[in-house]
């Protein structure tokens, strides 16, 4: 029988710096009860191929994100708010907001 | 103007929501955890994909089974490596899967208890060495052409999922060949430890595509929502034709006497499915159903301390932390 | 001319005998991350057994391959420590163990990555690196489990207790060692023992665990005079290689 209080600890994002100056970018995610062990099972379960020079971790809840209506909206509202809409600026790689 | 309805479901959808949602789909948008989606949308996601990530994790079972007994220290290392991937992809789609709102702890808790499904094909178990060279040739080889069309499913969380595992899948297929390569070209013990194999998975393999589409109720729906792209017979048939070809070329024979190529679809005609098995398997009486959830269910249990014992710990932590600051 | 051959077989015996250990948490492990974690350690360790095993045949110079020592040898004539073969337990017995052999190769592949053999030498260079990894990684686990509940402590403890009486024996030297240690060429263990006793000491204090009190320490298996554990673990391992002497896989 599993205790009341069982969990597979909370969830944490994964960011990975490739090696060659790039910035780092959202692999996924992993479960880990601290920062420390979120940082192991990260190397392990999306670096063990040495895909990075750099691991970040984040607990999921700590990232705060946009909606998608604060990125343009879902109904486009017409065309004479054109110009208040962010999409119309090219935004550089690495900056994207989820 | 909401209308009374005599179903007790969730409550009816704007039809202009869910009509410019299926244009966004239809348009090759990516649908992103945040935005709006029909419900039976987000239902039908979270069932296939956690469907997906129960497979890759009941799938290190029949796999597992040979570690301790591989032949030589590289297809000992090769198998170790293969099976923590497989780990890997759960933990992948699993996480893609908890972005629609749901906890890993009760995914895991519905495979357990039976509610949700895993793929039939590892409900067979493995019975010699060249059963691992047969499951990376054929399941590997069947997952990755089903793979490469979820690559595009409409859903990013999944798509990116995949992506990461096609990468890694096309290694084990490699893998699985090279296996069974080696035993045919090696003694005659080998040669038939090998052929024996193809005849035992050669049938269940076929069946992972699922049931013919006549029979397949989910399709339409999940093809129009850009989860599912193509049916289950055009890549069961994609399947058959990748791999007549490859089993000619190691000098292995499909256990189908009715295969025939057909000059003008160029498809590989191939025997009757016996679906007698296949459904007989699915409904919990293939060979090894019981034992595969027994023991997941052992880990699961067994790691119960465990995971309690690094929460407890990380909760000391915080407490540490918070009366130093 | 230094006994390298037999000093060779110890240090890749430890690490096939543990590997394979640990590998049999595959697919078993208490959550899916850590399953992942723990069949990296194992692959590091046969990764190093391969190399150690591969360079031990062409010191013997009598053309065994690293397959042919590891699939064809008897029980007898094994030479990893008692510590390896015996069977995985729960996961505080598999993680204590893990932790107190990577305190001892991390310092033992240290000093060998100075070794006269400059084939040895960049064998443990690379081992120096996975070794600092599994002891961060197992002596996290440690830590967490002697402090995390009460459960845990008890098995963490149970786990040491069953254990210590083993540890002697990878801190044993005899005439192999002190031979190969005068040419330059190997260690002697018996020198690593107060640094490797200070850093488990620091761990288990942190841990809140109690280091067991021993009155003779177990040994025999650098002479191949194993526990009945090891036949069973090499049965299973060798069965399908010997079934079939003349195949190449």
């Amino acid at each position: 029988m599993t205790p009341p209080d069982d969990s597979q600890w909370p969830l944490w994002e994964v960011f990975l710096q490739p090696p060659k100056g790039e910035p780092h970018e959202h692999a996924g995610s992993l479960h880990a009860a601290t920062a420390e062990q979120a940082l192991q099972n990260a190397r392990d379960v999306y670096s063990r191929r040495g895909e990075a020079v750099s691991i970040w971790v984040v607990p999921s809840a700590s990232i705060t994100a946009s909606t998608p209506d604060d990125m343009g909206p879902f109904f486009d509202p017409g065309n004479d708010k054109a110009y208040r809409h962010p999409q119309f600026y090219k935004v550089p790689r690495g900056v994207r907001v989820f | 103007m909401a209308e009374s309805s005599a179903r007790p479901s969730s409550p009816p959808e704007d039809p202009a929501r869910v009509a410019e949602f299926e244009a966004r789909i239809a348009r090759g948008e990516s649908i992103e955890p945040k935005d709006w989606m029909p419900e039976r949308y987000r239902k039908q996601l979270v069932r296939m994909m956690s469907q997906h990530a129960h497979s890759e994790v009941v799938g290190m079972l029949p796999e597992g089974n040979w570690i301790t007994r591989a032949p030589s220290l590289r297809r000992k290392m090769a198998l170790i490596a293969k099976v923590q991937d497989e780990a890997g992809h759960g933990l992948y789609i699993y996480c893609g899967t908890e972005t629609l709102g749901v906890d890993r702890h009760d995914l895991i808790l519905q495979l357990l208890d039976g509610t949700a499904k895993y793929s039939s094909i590892f409900n067979y178990p493995t019975l010699t060495w060249a059963d691992i060279g047969c499951i990376g040739w054929f399941v590997d080889g069947a997952a990755i052409v089903n793979q490469t069309m979820l690559a595009k499913a409409s859903y990013g969380p999944y798509a990116r999922a995949m992506v990461r595992i096609c990468r890694e899948e096309n290694f084990h297929k490699r893998q699985g060949f090279e296996i069974m390569a080696t035993l045919s070209a090696g003694t005659p013990a080998q040669r038939a430890m090998a052929q024996d194999a193809v005849n035992r998975w050669w049938w269940p393999s076929l069946m992972m595509f699922g049931p013919p589409d006549e029979a397949s109720s989910n399709s339409d729906e999940l093809m129009r929502w850009g989860v599912k792209r193509k049916s289950n017979d055009e890549l069961r048939q994609r399947f058959v034709n990748l791999t007549v070809a490859q089993a000619k070329a190691i000098d292995l024979v499909l256990p189908d006497p009715a295969l025939e190529f057909d000059e003008t679809t160029e498809n590989w005609k191939f025997g009757a499915i016996d679906w007698d098995e296949f459904w007989r398997v699915v409904k919990g009486d293939g060979p090894c159903n019981r034992d595969r959830i027994a023991a997941r269910k052992k880990a699961h249990d067994d790691g119960a301390w465990v995971r309690a014992a690094a929460s407890a710990y990380a909760a000391k932590q915080r407490e540490v932390s918070s009366e130093a600051a | 001319m230094a006994p390298l051959f037999p000093y060779l077989l110890r240090l890749a015996d430890d690490r096939l005998v543990l590997g394979h250990r640990l590998s049999e948490w595959c697919g078993h492990g208490p959550i899916l991350e850590e399953d992942i974690a723990l069949a990296n350690i194992s692959l590091d360790l046969i990764g190093e057994a391969t190399l150690l095993l591969k360079l031990a045949g062409e010191i013997e110079g009598q053309g065994r391959s690293e397959d042919a020592l590891a699939y064809f040898r008897d029980a007898i004539d094994y030479r990893n420590a008692l510590f390896a073969e015996l069977p995985r337990g729960d996961f505080a017995f598999t993680i204590v163990r893990q932790f107190l052999f990577s305190v001892f190769s991390l310092l033992q592949m240290e000093a060998l990555t100075k070794s006269a053999n400059a084939d040895l030498a960049g064998i443990a260079a690379k081992a120096v690196k996975e070794a600092r990894y599994h002891v961060r990684h197992c002596a996290q686990w440690v830590v967490t489990l002697g402090d995390g509940t009460e459960e845990s402590h008890a098995r963490a403890q149970t786990a040491l207790d069953e254990l210590w009486r083993y540890t002697g024996e990878l801190v044993m030297a005899d005439d192999v060692d002190r031979d190969v240690a005068n040419a330059g060429l190997g260690v002697d263990p018996s020198t690593l023992a107060s640094a490797w006793r200070a850093e488990v000491d620091r761990v288990l204090a942190e841990a809140t665990l109690t280091v067991p009190q021993v009155t003779y320490m177990q040994r025999g298996g650098r002479d191949g005079k194993h526990t009945e554990h090891l036949g069973h673990l090499l049965s299973e391992m060798q069965i399908v290689a010997r079934s079939h002497p003349e195949a190449t896989w």
